[in-house]
């Protein structure tokens, strides 16, 4: 499989999930959610860009549990919710966030 | 929530990248942190190796997982036991292996230590003490 | 003959690099790579066995396997020679054949 961004062909597994991590633009995020009609906020890209930094410095992708407490910590309990990421992210924060984010599927997630 | 919690222990005796049991031993550890088990991580002969800082594999076309062992803590692994005898023999010492923490919550995210230095017999006593005893 | 002799297992595991030493002749060279590279570290239990085997081999061990592994080259035995890729090849290609220890 493969997305098509700004022109451009990248590679995805048959979950939709990049290829290859190093494919990834904002572009990514943006042809994705709105193959899932879904518009994407500040809010979505403060969830994503998270993603992307929590991968660069531990590489992997967090499971749902992690991030929920990671959240917390960083942007306040308000938003280190589930009620909150899974009205941002309804397929699931961990999933479809780190989809957009260009990151593989968080280990453990089936 | 489970109804009974296992002591699980996970026991680590193989050096990184030569083969792939550390690595698969991770993520094993990191799926089943999700089940709320207790979980401890035992690390003796060259899986102490595992652990070295600084390790950078840019020139071996392979993925740097040592990162990964500091997201232990955030999966709420909190107890990584070292064997000194293992370290001794390798010419190793505690400030040769990763500093690993977990934050604990309840006490404004301090930050606390992982890592347990044990004793051989200290270790058989750990053993001795699991439920159930993962090898890689 | 000059043979390289290349140890790709940890000495604390296999005794690769032991059974190495044991059929080395003089001239002859090692080169510990991959898990074999712990092998080269200064002030382990094994330490004397591979300083003794200096006497009458050349020993190296690969930069990159080391480095990816946590060490620098200071923790390198003395006497024992750091070589990247193409200290590797170059090495090969000197001899009149590579002998593997697994």
């Amino acid at each position: 499989m493969a997305i098509e961004v700004n022109g451009k062909t990248y590679e995805t597994d048959e979950e939709g999930y990049l290829a290859n991590i190093n494919d990834w633009e904002p572009g990514v995020a943006e042809v994705m959610s709105k193959e899932d009609d879904l518009e994407l906020t500040d809010e979505h890209w403060d969830i994503i860009n998270f993603l992307r930094e929590y991968y660069e410095e531990y590489q992997i992708a967090p499971a749902v549990r992690v991030l929920t407490k990671a959240v917390g910590k960083k942007m306040g309990k308000d938003k280190g919710n589930s009620k909150y990421l899974y009205g941002l992210f309804p397929y699931g924060p961990a999933k479809q966030a780190c989809r957009y984010a260009g990151l593989p599927k968080p280990t453990g997630c089936v | 929530m489970s109804e009974t919690v296992k002591n699980f222990l996970y026991l680590n005796r193989k050096a990184p990248y030569g083969t792939i049991y550390a690595w698969e031993s991770l993520e094993v550890v990191l799926i089943g942190a999700a089940f709320d088990q207790d979980v401890s991580l035992a690390f003796v002969d060259d899986g102490v190796y595992q652990l070295t800082k600084g390790q950078d594999t840019s020139e071996i076309g392979m993925k740097n997982f040592s990162p990964t062992y500091a997201a232990l803590g955030d999966y709420e692994v909190k107890k990584i036991y070292v064997e000194k005898e293992s370290l001794d023999e390798r010419g190793l010492s505690l400030d040769d292996l990763q500093h690993l923490v977990w934050e604990d919550e309840d006490e404004d995210y301090a930050e606390k230590d992982s890592i347990h230095l044990v004793s051989r017999s200290e270790m058989a006593a750990l053993m001795d003490g699991a439920d159930v005893v993962f090898s890689f | 003959m000059s043979t390289l002799h290349t140890v790709n297992k940890s000495p604390f595991e296999k005794n690769s690099l032991d059974a190495c030493l044991n059929y080395v002749t003089g001239g002859a060279s090692v080169l510990l790579l991959e898990d074999g590279v712990y092998a080269a570290l200064k002030g382990t239990a094994i330490e004397q066995r591979v300083t003794e085997a200096l006497d009458s081999a050349k020993v190296y061990v690969l930069g990159p396997d080391l480095k990816a592994r946590g060490f620098t080259d200071e923790r390198v035995i003395e006497g024992i020679s750091v070589v990247d890729y193409a200290g590797f090849v170059d090495l090969a290609a000197e001899s009149d054949k590579v002998q593997a220890w697994l």
